[in-house]
Protein backbone atom coordinates (compact mmCIF):
# COMPACT_ATOMS: atom_id res chain seq x y z
CA UNK A 1 0.00 0.00 0.00
CA UNK A 2 1.24 3.31 -1.00
CA UNK A 3 0.79 7.13 1.09
CA UNK A 4 -0.74 9.58 -0.60
CA UNK A 5 0.03 13.17 0.21
CA UNK A 6 -3.35 14.72 1.67
CA UNK A 7 -2.51 18.20 1.00
CA UNK A 8 -4.31 19.28 4.51
CA UNK A 9 -3.42 15.96 6.80
CA UNK A 10 0.13 14.83 4.74
CA UNK A 11 1.00 11.20 4.28
CA UNK A 12 -1.74 9.14 5.15
CA UNK A 13 -2.62 5.41 3.51
CA UNK A 14 -4.29 4.80 0.01
CA UNK A 15 -7.18 3.32 2.13
CA UNK A 16 -8.38 6.61 3.03
CA UNK A 17 -8.46 8.03 0.01
CA UNK A 18 -11.03 7.72 -3.13
CA UNK A 19 -10.36 8.41 -6.13
CA UNK A 20 -12.43 11.03 -8.33
CA UNK A 21 -11.95 10.58 -11.83
CA UNK A 22 -9.96 13.00 -14.46
CA UNK A 23 -9.70 16.88 -13.31
CA UNK A 24 -10.04 20.13 -15.25
CA UNK A 25 -13.52 18.61 -16.41
CA UNK A 26 -15.60 22.04 -16.44
CA UNK A 27 -19.48 22.35 -16.49
CA UNK A 28 -20.29 23.49 -20.15
CA UNK A 29 -20.42 27.00 -19.93
CA UNK A 30 -23.42 27.34 -22.35
CA UNK A 31 -25.15 23.61 -21.94
CA UNK A 32 -28.17 24.49 -23.76
CA UNK A 33 -26.44 25.14 -27.26
CA UNK A 34 -24.32 21.60 -26.83
CA UNK A 35 -25.17 19.48 -29.54
CA UNK A 36 -25.58 15.47 -28.36
CA UNK A 37 -22.46 14.79 -29.40
CA UNK A 38 -20.97 17.62 -26.82
CA UNK A 39 -22.74 15.96 -24.35
CA UNK A 40 -21.82 12.66 -24.76
CA UNK A 41 -18.54 14.09 -24.24
CA UNK A 42 -18.74 15.57 -21.69
CA UNK A 43 -21.03 12.81 -19.64
CA UNK A 44 -19.06 9.84 -20.89
CA UNK A 45 -15.61 10.59 -22.56
CA UNK A 46 -12.66 10.35 -19.98
CA UNK A 47 -8.95 10.68 -21.15
CA UNK A 48 -7.09 7.63 -20.39
CA UNK A 49 -3.24 8.02 -20.93
CA UNK A 50 -0.78 6.07 -20.49
CA UNK A 51 1.67 7.94 -18.28
CA UNK A 52 0.80 11.36 -15.88
CA UNK A 53 -2.75 12.39 -15.82
CA UNK A 54 -4.37 14.96 -13.56
CA UNK A 55 -6.81 13.67 -11.51
CA UNK A 56 -9.42 14.22 -8.58
CA UNK A 57 -8.72 12.93 -5.34
CA UNK A 58 -11.01 13.16 -1.58
CA UNK A 59 -9.17 12.14 1.56
CA UNK A 60 -12.67 10.68 2.39
CA UNK A 61 -11.79 8.79 5.48
CA UNK A 62 -9.66 11.80 6.99
CA UNK A 63 -10.57 15.57 6.09
CA UNK A 64 -13.00 14.64 3.49
CA UNK A 65 -12.02 17.63 1.52
CA UNK A 66 -11.04 17.41 -2.25
CA UNK A 67 -7.79 17.78 -4.00
CA UNK A 68 -5.97 17.18 -7.27
CA UNK A 69 -2.95 15.33 -7.91
CA UNK A 70 -0.47 14.37 -11.04
CA UNK A 71 -0.42 10.62 -10.75
CA UNK A 72 1.92 8.10 -13.60
CA UNK A 73 -0.61 5.40 -14.15
CA UNK A 74 2.11 3.12 -15.07
CA UNK A 75 4.43 3.76 -11.89
CA UNK A 76 1.05 4.54 -9.56
CA UNK A 77 3.28 7.00 -8.21
CA UNK A 78 2.29 10.17 -7.24
CA UNK A 79 3.76 13.10 -9.06
CA UNK A 80 2.16 16.41 -7.39
CA UNK A 81 -0.55 17.34 -5.29
CA UNK A 82 -2.41 20.73 -5.53
CA UNK A 83 -5.39 22.44 -4.54
CA UNK A 84 -8.77 21.96 -6.34
CA UNK A 85 -8.86 24.94 -9.47
CA UNK A 86 -4.77 25.89 -9.49
CA UNK A 87 -3.66 25.26 -12.83
CA UNK A 88 -2.26 21.48 -13.49
CA UNK A 89 1.84 21.54 -12.43
CA UNK A 90 3.98 20.76 -14.72
CA UNK A 91 6.21 17.72 -13.29
CA UNK A 92 7.00 14.68 -15.57
CA UNK A 93 8.95 12.71 -12.90
CA UNK A 94 8.09 12.28 -8.84
CA UNK A 95 10.30 14.03 -6.66
CA UNK A 96 12.02 12.36 -4.11
CA UNK B 1 -9.61 -35.17 -13.00
CA UNK B 2 -6.09 -37.00 -12.93
CA UNK B 3 -2.60 -35.34 -14.34
CA UNK B 4 -3.18 -38.03 -17.00
CA UNK B 5 -5.45 -35.90 -19.08
CA UNK B 6 -3.40 -33.14 -19.22
CA UNK B 7 -1.77 -33.00 -22.68
CA UNK B 8 1.61 -32.79 -23.05
CA UNK B 9 3.17 -29.49 -23.83
CA UNK B 10 3.93 -29.31 -27.24
CA UNK B 11 7.30 -27.81 -28.85
CA UNK B 12 5.66 -25.76 -31.74
CA UNK B 13 2.39 -25.01 -32.39
CA UNK B 14 2.66 -22.17 -34.54
CA UNK B 15 5.62 -20.43 -36.56
CA UNK B 16 7.53 -17.71 -36.02
CA UNK B 17 7.43 -15.28 -39.24
CA UNK B 18 9.06 -12.34 -40.26
CA UNK B 19 6.24 -9.76 -41.29
CA UNK B 20 5.76 -9.14 -44.98
CA UNK B 21 4.80 -5.85 -46.49
CA UNK B 22 1.10 -6.03 -46.38
CA UNK B 23 -1.46 -8.40 -45.52
CA UNK B 24 -5.20 -8.13 -46.48
CA UNK B 25 -6.61 -7.89 -42.57
CA UNK B 26 -3.72 -6.89 -40.04
CA UNK B 27 -5.51 -7.48 -36.65
CA UNK B 28 -4.13 -5.70 -33.62
CA UNK B 29 -3.68 -7.39 -30.16
CA UNK B 30 -2.21 -11.45 -30.32
CA UNK B 31 -4.44 -12.59 -27.25
CA UNK B 32 -7.78 -14.61 -26.87
CA UNK B 33 -10.04 -12.01 -29.31
CA UNK B 34 -7.45 -11.45 -32.09
CA UNK B 35 -6.50 -15.10 -32.39
CA UNK B 36 -10.20 -15.89 -32.53
CA UNK B 37 -10.68 -13.44 -35.38
CA UNK B 38 -8.09 -15.08 -37.53
CA UNK B 39 -9.37 -18.17 -36.59
CA UNK B 40 -12.81 -17.37 -37.87
CA UNK B 41 -11.60 -15.20 -40.94
CA UNK B 42 -9.97 -18.67 -42.06
CA UNK B 43 -12.64 -21.01 -40.48
CA UNK B 44 -15.92 -19.09 -41.72
CA UNK B 45 -14.64 -16.52 -44.86
CA UNK B 46 -11.97 -18.19 -46.12
CA UNK B 47 -9.51 -15.32 -45.69
CA UNK B 48 -5.77 -16.66 -44.83
CA UNK B 49 -3.97 -13.26 -45.73
CA UNK B 50 -3.88 -12.25 -42.32
CA UNK B 51 -1.48 -11.43 -39.91
CA UNK B 52 -1.60 -10.55 -36.36
CA UNK B 53 0.61 -8.46 -34.26
CA UNK B 54 1.64 -8.94 -30.56
CA UNK B 55 4.11 -6.00 -28.70
CA UNK B 56 4.66 -8.89 -26.22
CA UNK B 57 4.08 -12.78 -26.42
CA UNK B 58 1.17 -14.24 -28.11
CA UNK B 59 -2.03 -14.19 -25.59
CA UNK B 60 0.12 -12.90 -22.72
CA UNK B 61 -1.78 -10.12 -21.55
CA UNK B 62 -5.64 -10.59 -20.20
CA UNK B 63 -5.43 -13.89 -22.20
CA UNK B 64 -2.98 -15.38 -19.50
CA UNK B 65 -4.59 -13.52 -16.60
CA UNK B 66 -8.09 -13.99 -16.20
CA UNK B 67 -9.98 -16.06 -14.24
CA UNK B 68 -11.37 -18.24 -17.11
CA UNK B 69 -15.12 -18.04 -16.34
CA UNK B 70 -17.71 -18.51 -19.20
CA UNK B 71 -21.42 -17.98 -18.52
CA UNK B 72 -24.44 -15.81 -20.88
CA UNK B 73 -26.60 -15.46 -17.95
CA UNK B 74 -27.03 -11.58 -18.74
CA UNK B 75 -30.05 -9.17 -18.35
CA UNK B 76 -30.28 -7.46 -21.30
CA UNK B 77 -31.21 -9.33 -24.77
CA UNK B 78 -27.95 -7.64 -26.45
CA UNK B 79 -25.84 -9.23 -24.26
CA UNK B 80 -27.11 -12.26 -24.01
CA UNK B 81 -27.55 -12.59 -27.53
CA UNK B 82 -23.37 -12.12 -28.30
CA UNK B 83 -22.65 -14.25 -24.47
CA UNK B 84 -24.96 -16.86 -25.57
CA UNK B 85 -23.85 -17.12 -28.86
CA UNK B 86 -19.95 -17.36 -27.59
CA UNK B 87 -21.45 -20.21 -25.32
CA UNK B 88 -22.74 -22.11 -28.11
CA UNK B 89 -19.35 -21.83 -29.74
CA UNK B 90 -17.78 -23.13 -26.34
CA UNK B 91 -19.63 -26.26 -26.69
CA UNK B 92 -18.34 -26.93 -29.64
CA UNK B 93 -14.46 -25.67 -29.64
CA UNK B 94 -12.92 -28.21 -28.46
CA UNK B 95 -13.73 -30.56 -32.11
CA UNK B 96 -13.31 -27.48 -33.88
CA UNK B 97 -9.96 -26.28 -32.74
CA UNK B 98 -9.08 -30.48 -32.54
CA UNK B 99 -7.65 -29.55 -29.52
CA UNK B 100 -8.18 -29.88 -25.76
CA UNK B 101 -9.00 -26.84 -23.91
CA UNK B 102 -10.50 -28.23 -20.47
CA UNK B 103 -13.43 -26.95 -21.12
CA UNK B 104 -15.79 -27.83 -17.90
CA UNK B 105 -19.30 -26.74 -17.54
CA UNK B 106 -19.70 -27.18 -14.07
CA UNK B 107 -22.50 -24.32 -13.13
CA UNK B 108 -22.54 -20.32 -11.76
CA UNK B 109 -24.22 -19.53 -8.60
CA UNK B 110 -24.41 -15.66 -8.89
CA UNK B 111 -25.48 -14.92 -4.93
CA UNK B 112 -27.79 -12.42 -3.63
CA UNK B 113 -27.39 -11.47 -0.15
CA UNK B 114 -30.20 -8.18 0.00
CA UNK B 115 -33.64 -7.86 -0.70
CA UNK B 116 -33.10 -5.85 -4.08
CA UNK B 117 -30.25 -8.56 -4.82
CA UNK B 118 -32.73 -11.02 -4.33
CA UNK B 119 -35.30 -9.18 -7.04
CA UNK B 120 -32.80 -8.26 -9.53
CA UNK B 121 -31.41 -12.29 -9.64
CA UNK B 122 -35.24 -13.13 -10.15
CA UNK B 123 -35.63 -10.71 -12.82
CA UNK B 124 -32.53 -11.29 -14.50
CA UNK B 125 -33.26 -15.38 -14.41
CA UNK B 126 -36.84 -14.81 -16.24
CA UNK B 127 -34.96 -12.43 -18.70
CA UNK B 128 -32.57 -15.59 -19.46
CA UNK B 129 -35.33 -17.74 -19.73
CA UNK B 130 -37.34 -15.60 -22.48
CA UNK B 131 -34.06 -15.45 -24.11
CA UNK B 132 -33.80 -19.36 -24.40
CA UNK B 133 -30.27 -19.15 -21.51
CA UNK B 134 -30.82 -21.97 -18.71
CA UNK B 135 -31.32 -20.42 -15.39
CA UNK B 136 -32.52 -20.85 -12.28
CA UNK B 137 -33.41 -19.85 -9.16
CA UNK B 138 -32.43 -21.26 -6.05
CA UNK B 139 -33.01 -20.83 -2.14
CA UNK B 140 -30.13 -21.13 0.43
CA UNK B 141 -30.60 -25.04 0.88
CA UNK B 142 -30.45 -25.84 -2.46
CA UNK B 143 -27.29 -23.81 -2.70
CA UNK B 144 -26.10 -25.44 -0.16
CA UNK B 145 -26.69 -28.82 -1.75
CA UNK B 146 -24.63 -27.67 -5.05
CA UNK B 147 -22.05 -26.42 -3.48
CA UNK B 148 -21.72 -27.87 0.34
CA UNK B 149 -18.47 -25.61 1.29
CA UNK B 150 -20.54 -21.80 1.10
CA UNK B 151 -21.49 -20.79 4.33
CA UNK B 152 -25.16 -20.31 3.81
CA UNK B 153 -26.11 -19.75 7.74
CA UNK B 154 -27.05 -16.38 8.52
CA UNK B 155 -25.04 -15.60 10.89
CA UNK B 156 -22.60 -13.80 8.87
CA UNK B 157 -22.70 -10.28 7.89
CA UNK B 158 -24.02 -10.37 4.68
CA UNK B 159 -26.04 -13.79 4.45
CA UNK B 160 -27.21 -16.06 1.26
CA UNK B 161 -30.26 -15.27 0.46
CA UNK B 162 -30.59 -17.81 -2.48
CA UNK B 163 -28.73 -18.04 -5.99
CA UNK B 164 -28.96 -17.70 -9.32
CA UNK B 165 -27.39 -21.00 -11.48
CA UNK B 166 -26.49 -21.09 -14.67
CA UNK B 167 -25.90 -25.31 -15.49
CA UNK B 168 -23.91 -24.93 -18.42
CA UNK B 169 -21.36 -22.31 -17.47
CA UNK B 170 -17.99 -23.70 -16.94
CA UNK B 171 -14.39 -22.86 -16.99
CA UNK B 172 -11.82 -23.43 -19.72
CA UNK B 173 -7.98 -23.98 -19.12
CA UNK B 174 -7.03 -20.25 -21.00
CA UNK B 175 -3.75 -21.23 -22.26
CA UNK B 176 -4.98 -24.24 -24.01
CA UNK B 177 -7.75 -21.99 -25.50
CA UNK B 178 -4.89 -19.31 -27.04
CA UNK B 179 -2.97 -22.11 -28.33
CA UNK B 180 -5.59 -23.70 -30.07
CA UNK B 181 -6.85 -20.79 -31.48
CA UNK B 182 -3.28 -19.97 -32.47
CA UNK B 183 -2.35 -23.23 -33.85
CA UNK B 184 -5.50 -23.45 -36.46
CA UNK B 185 -5.40 -20.07 -37.23
CA UNK B 186 -1.36 -20.60 -38.23
CA UNK B 187 -2.14 -23.99 -40.41
CA UNK B 188 -4.83 -21.91 -42.47
CA UNK B 189 -1.92 -19.58 -43.28
CA UNK B 190 -1.79 -16.52 -40.77
CA UNK B 191 1.12 -14.95 -40.03
CA UNK B 192 1.18 -14.79 -35.88
CA UNK B 193 3.99 -11.90 -35.58
CA UNK B 194 5.27 -11.52 -32.01
CA UNK B 195 7.38 -8.85 -30.30
CA UNK B 196 5.69 -6.52 -32.59
CA UNK B 197 4.55 -3.42 -30.97
CA UNK B 198 2.08 -0.73 -32.94
CA UNK B 199 3.46 2.83 -32.89
CA UNK B 200 1.67 4.61 -35.05
CA UNK B 201 -0.59 4.33 -38.46
CA UNK B 202 -0.67 5.84 -42.10
CA UNK B 203 -3.39 7.36 -43.34
CA UNK B 204 -5.20 9.14 -46.55
CA UNK B 205 -8.54 10.75 -47.45
CA UNK B 206 -10.25 12.76 -45.21
CA UNK B 207 -12.80 11.78 -42.19
CA UNK B 208 -14.97 14.51 -43.07
CA UNK B 209 -16.25 13.23 -46.41
CA UNK B 210 -16.03 9.44 -45.42
CA UNK B 211 -13.05 8.50 -47.52
CA UNK B 212 -10.19 8.37 -44.23
CA UNK B 213 -9.03 5.15 -44.63
CA UNK B 214 -5.22 3.71 -42.90
CA UNK B 215 -3.08 1.66 -45.49
CA UNK B 216 -0.63 0.63 -43.16
CA UNK B 217 0.83 -0.03 -39.69
CA UNK B 218 3.81 1.13 -38.18
CA UNK B 219 5.49 -0.84 -35.67
CA UNK B 220 8.62 -1.62 -33.58
CA UNK B 221 9.24 -4.23 -37.30
CA UNK B 222 8.98 -1.70 -39.72
CA UNK B 223 5.82 -0.92 -41.61
CA UNK B 224 3.16 -2.77 -43.00
CA UNK B 225 0.26 -2.19 -45.46
CA UNK B 226 -2.96 -3.44 -44.68
CA UNK B 227 -6.68 -3.65 -46.58
CA UNK B 228 -8.66 -3.93 -43.41
CA UNK B 229 -7.16 -3.14 -39.59
CA UNK B 230 -9.10 -4.74 -36.48
CA UNK B 231 -8.21 -3.14 -32.69
CA UNK B 232 -8.19 -6.08 -30.86
CA UNK B 233 -6.07 -4.22 -27.19
CA UNK B 234 -8.05 -4.71 -24.54
CA UNK B 235 -6.50 -2.22 -21.83
CA UNK B 236 -4.02 -0.80 -24.40
CA UNK B 237 -6.79 0.29 -26.83
CA UNK B 238 -6.48 4.02 -26.06
CA UNK B 239 -3.26 4.50 -26.76
CA UNK B 240 -3.48 2.97 -30.69
CA UNK B 241 -6.89 5.34 -30.61
CA UNK B 242 -5.04 8.54 -29.74
CA UNK B 243 -2.91 7.61 -32.71
CA UNK B 244 -5.47 7.41 -34.93
CA UNK B 245 -7.22 10.31 -33.10
CA UNK B 246 -10.25 8.51 -31.95
CA UNK B 247 -12.19 9.50 -28.64
CA UNK B 248 -13.49 6.32 -27.24
CA UNK B 249 -15.14 6.36 -22.97
CA UNK B 250 -12.56 3.72 -21.91
CA UNK B 251 -10.51 3.36 -18.61
CA UNK B 252 -8.08 1.41 -18.01
CA UNK B 253 -7.71 -0.42 -14.61
CA UNK B 254 -5.79 -2.86 -12.86
CA UNK B 255 -7.55 -6.25 -12.21
CA UNK B 256 -6.23 -8.65 -9.73
CA UNK B 257 -6.83 -12.61 -9.53
CA UNK B 258 -5.00 -15.00 -7.21
CA UNK B 259 -4.54 -18.72 -7.06
CA UNK B 260 -4.12 -20.94 -4.04
CA UNK B 261 -2.03 -23.68 -3.53
CA UNK B 262 -3.10 -27.27 -5.10
CA UNK B 263 -5.70 -28.05 -3.53
CA UNK B 264 -8.00 -31.56 -3.53
CA UNK B 265 -11.04 -30.85 -5.39
CA UNK B 266 -13.68 -29.22 -2.85
CA UNK B 267 -15.52 -27.06 -5.20
CA UNK B 268 -17.59 -28.65 -7.41
CA UNK B 269 -18.73 -25.33 -9.05
CA UNK B 270 -18.46 -21.72 -9.63
CA UNK B 271 -19.72 -19.02 -7.08
CA UNK B 272 -19.57 -15.18 -7.53
CA UNK B 273 -20.80 -12.50 -5.30
CA UNK B 274 -21.21 -8.97 -6.64
CA UNK B 275 -22.18 -8.10 -3.11
CA UNK B 276 -19.11 -8.74 -1.33
CA UNK B 277 -17.29 -8.92 -4.79
CA UNK B 278 -15.17 -12.15 -5.20
CA UNK B 279 -15.49 -15.10 -7.46
CA UNK B 280 -14.42 -18.36 -7.18
CA UNK B 281 -13.74 -21.62 -8.91
CA UNK B 282 -11.36 -24.49 -8.36
CA UNK B 283 -8.72 -24.98 -11.36
CA UNK B 284 -8.30 -28.52 -12.65
CA UNK B 285 -4.61 -28.96 -11.39
CA UNK B 286 -6.22 -27.96 -7.90
CA UNK B 287 -5.88 -24.27 -7.33
CA UNK B 288 -8.38 -21.87 -6.05
CA UNK B 289 -8.76 -19.31 -8.85
CA UNK B 290 -10.43 -16.50 -7.17
CA UNK B 291 -10.94 -12.87 -8.37
CA UNK B 292 -12.75 -9.39 -7.03
CA UNK B 293 -13.52 -6.29 -8.47
CA UNK B 294 -11.44 -3.49 -10.31
CA UNK B 295 -8.99 -1.40 -8.24
CA UNK B 296 -10.50 2.36 -8.37
CA UNK B 297 -8.14 4.12 -9.88
CA UNK B 298 -6.87 3.88 -13.70
CA UNK B 299 -3.57 1.96 -14.13
CA UNK B 300 -1.35 0.04 -16.67
CA UNK B 301 1.31 -1.58 -14.55
CA UNK B 302 -0.39 -4.75 -14.85
CA UNK B 303 -0.12 -4.79 -10.64
CA UNK B 304 -2.49 -3.46 -8.64
CA UNK B 305 -2.92 -2.53 -4.63
CA UNK B 306 -2.70 -5.12 -1.81
CA UNK B 307 -5.81 -3.87 0.23
CA UNK B 308 -8.03 -4.95 -2.84
CA UNK B 309 -6.75 -8.34 -2.17
CA UNK B 310 -6.86 -8.46 1.26
CA UNK B 311 -10.89 -6.89 1.20
CA UNK B 312 -11.17 -9.88 -1.64
CA UNK B 313 -9.59 -12.46 0.99
CA UNK B 314 -11.93 -11.48 3.71
CA UNK B 315 -15.09 -11.76 1.74
CA UNK B 316 -13.80 -15.34 0.53
CA UNK B 317 -13.02 -16.82 4.29
CA UNK B 318 -16.25 -15.73 5.31
CA UNK B 319 -18.42 -17.36 2.41
CA UNK B 320 -15.73 -20.48 2.63
CA UNK B 321 -14.65 -20.92 5.83
CA UNK B 322 -12.65 -24.00 4.94
CA UNK B 323 -10.24 -21.71 2.89
CA UNK B 324 -9.14 -20.21 6.10
CA UNK B 325 -5.92 -22.28 6.03
CA UNK B 326 -5.45 -21.97 2.53
CA UNK B 327 -2.27 -20.33 0.85
CA UNK B 328 -2.34 -17.69 -1.39
CA UNK B 329 0.41 -18.91 -3.99
CA UNK B 330 0.38 -15.90 -6.31
CA UNK B 331 -1.64 -12.81 -7.30
CA UNK B 332 -1.11 -10.66 -10.80
CA UNK B 333 -3.04 -8.09 -12.71
CA UNK B 334 -4.34 -7.36 -16.10
CA UNK B 335 -5.21 -4.26 -17.44
CA UNK B 336 -8.76 -4.00 -18.32
CA UNK B 337 -10.94 -1.45 -20.62
CA UNK B 338 -13.66 -0.27 -18.67
CA UNK B 339 -16.79 1.68 -20.42
CA UNK B 340 -19.17 3.59 -18.97
CA UNK B 341 -22.07 0.74 -19.22
CA UNK B 342 -20.48 -2.14 -18.59
CA UNK B 343 -20.70 -3.13 -22.15
CA UNK B 344 -18.02 -3.52 -25.21
CA UNK B 345 -17.61 -1.02 -27.78
CA UNK B 346 -17.07 -3.22 -31.20
CA UNK B 347 -17.89 -1.64 -34.74
CA UNK B 348 -16.89 1.18 -37.56
CA UNK B 349 -14.89 3.96 -36.79
CA UNK B 350 -14.43 6.98 -38.64
CA UNK B 351 -11.53 5.22 -40.83
CA UNK B 352 -13.68 2.97 -43.06
CA UNK B 353 -11.18 -0.32 -43.01
CA UNK B 354 -10.77 -0.25 -39.67
CA UNK B 355 -13.11 -2.33 -37.18
CA UNK B 356 -12.99 -1.43 -33.19
CA UNK B 357 -13.34 -4.00 -30.77
CA UNK B 358 -12.86 -2.86 -26.93
CA UNK B 359 -14.13 -2.32 -23.87
CA UNK B 360 -14.76 -5.87 -22.55
CA UNK B 361 -14.01 -4.54 -19.32
CA UNK B 362 -13.85 -7.86 -16.94
CA UNK B 363 -15.53 -10.03 -19.11
CA UNK B 364 -13.77 -10.91 -22.03
CA UNK B 365 -12.70 -14.01 -21.93
CA UNK B 366 -15.97 -15.74 -22.28
CA UNK B 367 -16.66 -13.58 -25.06
CA UNK B 368 -13.81 -15.11 -27.39
CA UNK B 369 -14.92 -17.51 -29.58
CA UNK B 370 -18.68 -15.23 -29.76
CA UNK B 371 -16.64 -11.92 -30.53
CA UNK B 372 -13.90 -13.43 -32.66
CA UNK B 373 -17.35 -14.98 -35.14
CA UNK B 374 -19.08 -12.07 -34.92
CA UNK B 375 -15.60 -9.83 -35.89
CA UNK B 376 -14.42 -12.34 -38.83
CA UNK B 377 -18.21 -11.49 -39.74
CA UNK B 378 -17.58 -7.83 -40.10
CA UNK B 379 -14.22 -7.85 -41.67
CA UNK B 380 -15.57 -10.28 -44.71
CA UNK B 381 -18.82 -9.10 -45.85
CA UNK B 382 -18.53 -5.60 -44.38
CA UNK B 383 -21.79 -5.81 -42.63
CA UNK B 384 -21.78 -5.09 -38.98
CA UNK B 385 -23.18 -9.02 -37.73
CA UNK B 386 -26.33 -8.58 -35.86
CA UNK B 387 -24.72 -9.63 -32.55
CA UNK B 388 -22.16 -6.80 -32.18
CA UNK B 389 -24.71 -4.06 -34.22
CA UNK B 390 -25.85 -2.88 -30.57
CA UNK B 391 -22.37 -2.49 -28.98
CA UNK B 392 -21.53 0.31 -31.54
CA UNK B 393 -19.33 3.21 -30.37
CA UNK B 394 -21.81 5.97 -31.17
CA UNK B 395 -24.34 4.45 -28.90
CA UNK B 396 -22.91 7.27 -26.08
CA UNK B 397 -24.07 9.87 -28.79
CA UNK B 398 -27.53 8.44 -29.28
CA UNK B 399 -27.88 7.35 -25.42
CA UNK B 400 -28.79 3.69 -26.45
CA UNK B 401 -26.69 2.44 -23.65
CA UNK B 402 -25.78 -1.22 -22.96
CA UNK B 403 -26.38 -0.97 -19.01
CA UNK B 404 -24.87 -4.19 -17.43
CA UNK B 405 -23.80 -2.51 -14.12
CA UNK B 406 -26.73 -3.63 -12.37
CA UNK B 407 -27.47 -6.97 -14.04
CA UNK B 408 -23.48 -8.28 -13.77
CA UNK B 409 -22.08 -5.91 -11.91
CA UNK B 410 -18.81 -5.52 -11.02
CA UNK B 411 -17.39 -8.92 -11.57
CA UNK B 412 -17.70 -10.92 -14.56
Amino acid sequence: MQLITCPWCGPREELEFHHGGQAHVAYPPTPSELTDEQWAHYVFFRDNPKGPRAERWNHSAGCRRWFNALRDTVTYRFLAVYPVGAARPDVTEARS
Amino acid sequence: MSTTDLPEHPDFLWHRPEPRRSYDVVIIGGGGHGLATAHYLVRNHGITNVAVLEKGWLAGGNMARNTTLIRSNYLWDESAAIYEHSLKLWEGLEEDLDYPILFSQRGVLNLAHTEQDVRDSVRRVEANKLNGIDAEWLGPDDVAKLCPILNVSDDIRYPVQGATYQPRAGIAKHDYVAWGFARRADQGGVDLIQDCEVLGFRTEGSRDDGTARVTGVRTSRGDIGCGQVALCAAGHTSTLLEALEVAAPLQSHPLQALVSELLEPVHPTIVMSNAVHVYVSQAHKGELVMGAGVDAYNGYGQRGAFHVIERQMAAAVELFPIFARAHLLRSWAGIVDVTPDASPIVGRTPYSNVVLNCGWGTGGFKSTPGLGWCLAHTIATGELHPYIAPFSLDRFVTGALVDEHGAAGVAH
